[in-house]
Order: structure tokens, then C-alpha cells, then sequence
């Protein structure tokens, strides 16, 4: 069980790249952290400083009060599973799994009984004595989770481990590993660009973007109440609408309607409101044009123009809906207000 | 998966012609020339020949000198082979440590390397020249009088050195690209899981490099039983005298300077069932264990 603490941590690759600007956060015990962003934001590189695969060129770390900057990553307590699972194609799943404890000097019986215990938590009685390249993707996947566990560290670190599995897999992993780290309790960090992971499997999800957090906090706070239009749209499936409306005299106008009244300041913002925060009906105030209709079976969407701006409408699978001119009315509570420049919520 | 196949039985045969008859000219047909001429004994002055059945093989068998020649192969190539497979691997490794991700210096070296072999070859004689070789000189400067030619056992260091020398490159360039092909990965993978540097080299990352290791090893042994013969030549300019020579360079000596074609060719024979059987070593090796992914 570990805290982790990053104060202004800074990455500069020697090539000069700054891909990561000074970032702080605090990890508290057992808690599951997952860094979301697009590719290239940095997100890998923020955790192999972490894992001490990368050097830290400012900052600060500590795992449990200690400084790491300088730490072997072999004695920060930690566990790594890759992306590509990096196992050890020439050994079995069994001394892949047992290769960090042996190097621990764990004494034979005790590597032999934790190996079975991780094997049977993971399914991988069968394929101990196989060599990786005789498993399939997620038979891969698990023997790179068991040679995590089996180490007890202090904190596990994910970088996109679940990518290269195809979609069923991912969802069933998905649900296994945060099971796993629940009754494991150890801290986690996970790295992923997949939103419905972050959402799903995170305490606290941390949004990142071109080398900066954009937004640190729990999935329900990131998805409705994003701190920036970054983040509104990049969390969330339609994402955000992102409408330009205008505030004038304590309301908030879009092409002359009122849509949320009891708003101060004035001049131009944007709007942001999710997709399933929208009523269709006749008494809505505002009028909206359906272009598509999307059916997904358990819901429908809406994709159409609103004050000629692209908006999408999220919908039950009992609602009627045709393409044309409808009205529309927006939850009031449901909207975000924006810097129309700065992108940050108002 | 579906197999393509010839309708007609004379076109692969006819597609195969040119390679077959390359093998049958250059291969087969001064083979099993060799095989016929080791049973005859040959006139020196080229008048005839007798059948002499296995006479010459079992004069080799009862031949002093031919038995420490053989001896001093085997001793010439386990020293070559190590020499250039360990020396190799040791600037392999700390060249890949520095050139890690850094591509472009990597191609430039690559180059840099290929193209030295046969210069290298040529600059380790010049190392080793009597007069003024540095080599040479270096080891007069430690009271070791050097006399290349003369002495057995100076001209011995020296083929080793040379053949050494020049083999470097070549293993260098296999073993760093067998290490670049490592994936990064898995190198991390290790970092985190053994402390211990030389630790992760002999679990990880000498097994991972097996596969090119045992074909260097074949090539290796291979270079030094037969390609050190231009090597071997200059250091003892066909005066064999009291010099060291392989077994390979004994065929040379045995046939175009003592003229006698029917030992030299049983011999070749004796060198080509040595070949046959590391071939057939290597590929049972090869297909039954050592390859990964
Ligand atoms: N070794 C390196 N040298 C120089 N620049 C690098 C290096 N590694 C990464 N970068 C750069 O740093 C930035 C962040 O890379 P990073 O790998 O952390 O992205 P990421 O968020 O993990 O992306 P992805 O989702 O694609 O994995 C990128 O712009 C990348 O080009
Ligand atoms: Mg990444």
C-alpha cells in the first residue's frame, strides 16, 4: 500500500521535447488513479517517471514519504504491466511469473505457493509450463497481471494494458482487474486513452492534454462538470455540445432564445451541455434541426443543427423522432458555461 | 492453406536447372573428384596413377605430423571462435547501451563496420610486420622478442590475433543488431524485476540473444577452420618449415607444393565430412530448440 506524491514534476526529453510541463498530484492509499488524455500527451512518460524507466528532470516524487528521483526502478516497490506485456519469451508462464521473486531472494517454497495462488486467481493453472508465444492475447494479458501481483508491491502501474485485446476481452478484463485491485487494495495508476475505461475503473480520473493536467477528479465530477472545453469534449460518447451563445442581462441567449436565465456577467461565452441533458418536445423553447438519427438499439441519436451550430441529442429508445425542424428545451442545471477563448469553465 | 502446384512435372525441373547445374559444376563434380583421387597414390611428375584402396587415409591416421597439425586446429579455431564470439559481444553490449534509440549513429556505425572486415584483415598484417608493425614493436618493448614466421609460437599468437582482428566486425554487427532487436520492453520489464545489471544480461538478455549466438558460433567455426586460409598464407608464405598451420592450408601445402594428390585429397574429404556434420548439427540444433516468438 503506498501514497504517491508528484510535486512539479517535469519531463524535458533530451531531444529538448517538454513532454510533460511541472505537474502535481497526491495518490492517497489504495486508491485507483487513472491518466487519460490524447496520444502524445504525455501520459507514458508521467508514469515510467513514476516507474523510474524514465528520468525526472524536475520535481519530486515520493512512494510513502520517500524520495524516488534517484531510486533503482527494482527497489521502488512497484509493478509494471505493458502495454505489449513484455514477457520473457524465453522462459515459461511459471518463471515468468516467479523471475521478480527470485531475484528477491524469496525463499523456493514460498515463490512456488504465491505462483499458484496468482494462477488460480487468474485462470493460468494449464498454461504454466507453456512459453508465452504458445498463449493467446489474453492469456498474455494475465501472465503479465500475475507477474504483477505475485510481487506485493506497493503500487501497481498500468500503461494501456488492455489495447491490444479486441473489445469483448477488454470489457471482461476491464471488470477483472479492477476487481483484483479492490480486493488487492494496492494503489494503482492506470494509463489508458480508451474514456469508457477511465470512467469506468477510476477513484480519480486525471485528464491530461499536450503535457498538462487539464482536470483532476472523480468520473461523475470530469463528466459533468468539466473544467474546460478540452475536457468536455474528450470525456463522454457523443461528447459535450459546445454551443456559442451570447450572455446578456443576467441570460443566456442563443440566437435570441432564452436558454438559462439567473446568469451574471456578459458577452460571448460557450455553452456546453451533454447530449441526454436535452427534452425533445413541442414546448421547448429553443428550435433544432435533425439531420440523422442514430439508432443504438437501447437509445437514439439525434444528430442535427442548432442556431446552424452542430448538436447531438441523446434520446430514449421510446421517444418519436423524425427528421426536420422539433423543439428542444435544455436542463437548466445540466449546463457549463465556458471562456469562449480560454476554453476554462466560467 | 491452399498449396499452388506445378501441372506440368518438367517446369520445376526446368526452373531448377541453373541452380543444380551451379551445385553439380562447382560442387559435386570436384567432391567427388577428391573421393575418387583419395584412393589413388599420383605420380609426382604427373605419370598416372595407382589404386592404392584406403592407403592414403590410413598414412594421415599414422601420420605424426598431421595428427598435431589437427591438433593445433582444433586449439587455432576454439581460440578464434571464443575470441571473436566474447570480444564481440562485449563491445556489442556497451555500443548498445549508447546507441539506444539513437538510429541514425546506429546506421552510420553499421556501415562503418561492414565495409572494415577485409581492411581489418589487411591492417592486423601490417600490425604484425617484422620491421616496424607496432605490434611487433609493442612486444619487443616488453623484452619479448617477436619473430613472426620463425617462431611457433609468436606466428601462432599472431594468426589468432589477426584472424580475431578481422572476424570482430562481423560478429559485432550480428550481435548489435540481435540486441536492438530485443524489445525495449522487455529490457524494462527486467529492470523492474532484477536489480542487478549483470543479473538481467545472463537471465534475459544473453538467452534472447541464443538464436543469433549459435548461428555466429556455426560461422565462427566454420571461419575459423577454412577462411583464416588467406590469413594462415601470409603469416607463413607457403614455407611451412616450423611454422603453425591449420588443416586446411596442409591440403594446400600437401597438394601444390608436395605434389601429392592422392593425401591431400583424402584430406579434403576428411574436412568435408567435418563440414557435412556441422551442418547436420546445426540445422538439428536450430529446428529443435532456440527460436522464440
Ligand atoms: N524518448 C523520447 N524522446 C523524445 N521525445 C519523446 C520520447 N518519448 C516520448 N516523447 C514525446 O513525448 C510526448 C509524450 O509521449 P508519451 O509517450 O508520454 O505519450 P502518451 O500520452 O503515452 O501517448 P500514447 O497514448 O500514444 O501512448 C510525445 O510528444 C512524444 O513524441
Ligand atoms: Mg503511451
Amino acid at each position: 500500500m503506498a501514497q504517491v506524491s508528484l510535486k512539479n514534476i517535469r519531463k524535458v526529453y533530451p531531444n529538448g521535447a517538454e513532454a510533460l510541463t511541472p505537474s502535481s498530484f497526491d495518490i492517497g492509499d489504495g486508491e485507483f488513479v487513472v491518466l487519460v488524455g490524447p496520444s502524445g500527451c504525455g501520459k507514458s512518460t508521467l508514469l515510467r517517471m513514476v516507474a523510474g524507466l524514465e528520468e525526472i528532470t524536475e520535481g519530486e516524487l515520493t512512494i510513502n514519504g520517500r524520495v524516488m528521483n534517484d531510486v533503482d526502478p527494482a527497489d521502488r516497490d512497484i509493478a509494471m504491466v505493458f502495454q505489449n506485456y513484455a514477457l520473457y519469451p524465453h522462459m515459461s508462464v511459471r518463471k515468468n511469473i516467479a523471475y521478480g521473486l527470485k531475484n528477491r531472494k524469496t525463499p523456493k517454497d514460498v515463490i512456488e505457493r504465491k505462483v499458484a495462488e496468482a494462477a488460480a486467481m487468474l485462470n493460468l493453472n494449464e498454461y504454466l509450463d507453456r512459453k508465452p508465444s504458445q498463449l493467446s492475447g489474453g492469456q498474455r494479458q494475465r501472465v503479465a497481471m500475475g507477474r504483477a501481483i505475485v510481487r506485493d508491491p506497493a503500487l501497481f502501474l498500468f500503461d494501456e494494458p488492455l489495447s491490444n485485446l479486441d473489445a469483448k476481452l477488454r470489457n471482461q478484463m476491464r471488470i477483472e482487474i479492477k476487481a483484483l485491485q479492490r480486493r488487492l487494495g494496492v494503489t494503482s495508476i492506470y494509463v489508458t486513452h480508451d474514456q469508457v475505461e477511465a470512467m469506468t475503473m477510476a477513484d480519480r480520473i486525471i485528464v491530461m492534454n499536450a503535457g498538462r493536467i487539464e482536470q483532476i477528479g472523480t468520473p461523475a465530477e470530469i463528466y459533468h462538470r468539466p473544467a474546460s472545453t478540452f475536457v468536455a469534449s474528450f470525456m463522454g460518447a457523443p461528447p459535450m455540445n459546445l454551443i456559442s451563445a451570447r450572455l446578456d442581462g443576467g441570460r443566456v441567449m442563443i440566437n435570441g432564445d432564452t436558454v438559462l436565465a439567473a446568469a451574471e456577467g456578459s458577452g460571448a461565452v460557450t455553452l456546453g451541455i451533454r447530449p441526454e441533458d436535452v427534452v425533445l418536445g413541442a414546448e421547448g423553447s429553443i428550435s433544432f434541426h435533425v439531420d440523422i438519427i442514430e439508432e443504438l438499439g437501447a437509445h437514439r441519436l439525434l444528430h442535427g443543427r442548432l442556431a446552424d451550430q452542430e448538436f447531438t441529442i441523446h434520446v430514449g429508445k421510446d421517444v418519436e423522432a423524425a427528421p426536420g425542424e422539433t423543439r428542444i428545451a435544455l436542463k437548466s442545471d445540466a449546463i457549463t458555461l465556458f471562456h469562449p477563448e480560454t476554453g476554462k469553465a466560467l | 492453406m491452399k498449396r499452388a502446384g506445378f501441372t506440368a512435372r518438367w517446369l520445376p525441373i526446368l526452373l531448377l536447372m541453373p541452380q543444380l547445374v551451379i551445385i553439380a559444376v562447382f560442387f559435386y563434380w570436384p567432391a567427388a573428384h577428391a573421393v575418387q583421387s583419395s584412393f589413388f597414390l599420383q605420380d609426382p611428375f604427373g605419370f598416372g596413377s595407382t589404386f592404392v584402396g584406403l592407403d592414403n587415409y590410413k598414412d594421415l591416421a599414422g601420420n605424426g605430423e598431421y595428427l598435431s597439425i589437427a591438433w593445433f586446429t582444433v586449439i587455432f579455431t576454439v581460440l578464434v571462435t571464443f575470441l571473436s564470439l566474447s570480444i564481440a559481444l562485449l563491445l556489442a553490449v556497451k555500443a548498445d547501451n549508447v546507441l539506444r534509440g539513437a538510429k541514425t549513429y546506429r546506421t552510420l556505425l553499421m556501415w562503418v563496420y561492414a565495409v572494415a572486415p577485409p581492411v581489418a584483415g589487411f591492417i592486423g598484417l601490417i600490425m604484425f610486420h617484422q620491421s616496424w608493425g607496432p605490434l611487433t614493436e609493442l612486444a619487443r618493448s616488453i623484452g619479448w622478442d617477436f619473430k613472426l614466421g620463425v617462431n611457433f609460437n609468436d606466428t601462432a599468437t599472431a594468426m589468432v590475433i589477426v584472424s580475431v582482428w578481422k572476424q570482430v566486425p562481423v560478429n559485432f554487427i550480428f550481435f548489435l543488431s540481435g540486441l536492438q532487436s530485443i524489445p525495449k520492453s522487455v529490457r524494462e520489464a527486467a529492470l523492474i524485476d532484477n536489480r542487478s545489471a549483470s543479473g538481467r544480461f545472463w537471465d534475459v538478455t544473453f538467452p534472447l540473444l541464443a538464436p543469433t549466438g549459435f548461428f555466429l558460433l556455426i560461422t565462427n567455426i566454420t571461419y575459423s577452420l577454412f577462411d583464416t586460409f588467406g590469413v594462415i598464407d601470409t603469416m607463413v608464405k607457403g614455407e611451412p618449415g616450423n611454422n603453425p598451420m591449420t588443416l586446411v592450408y596442409k591440403v594446400y601445402v600437401d597438394g601444390f607444393r608436395g605434389n601429392d594428390l592422392g593425401g591431400s585429397s583424402a584430406q579434403s574429404v576428411v574436412l568435408m565430412v567435418l563440414v557435412l556434420a556441422l551442418t547436420v548439427f546445426q540445422f538439428r540444433l536450430v529446428e529443435r530448440r532456440i527460436h522464440y516468438t
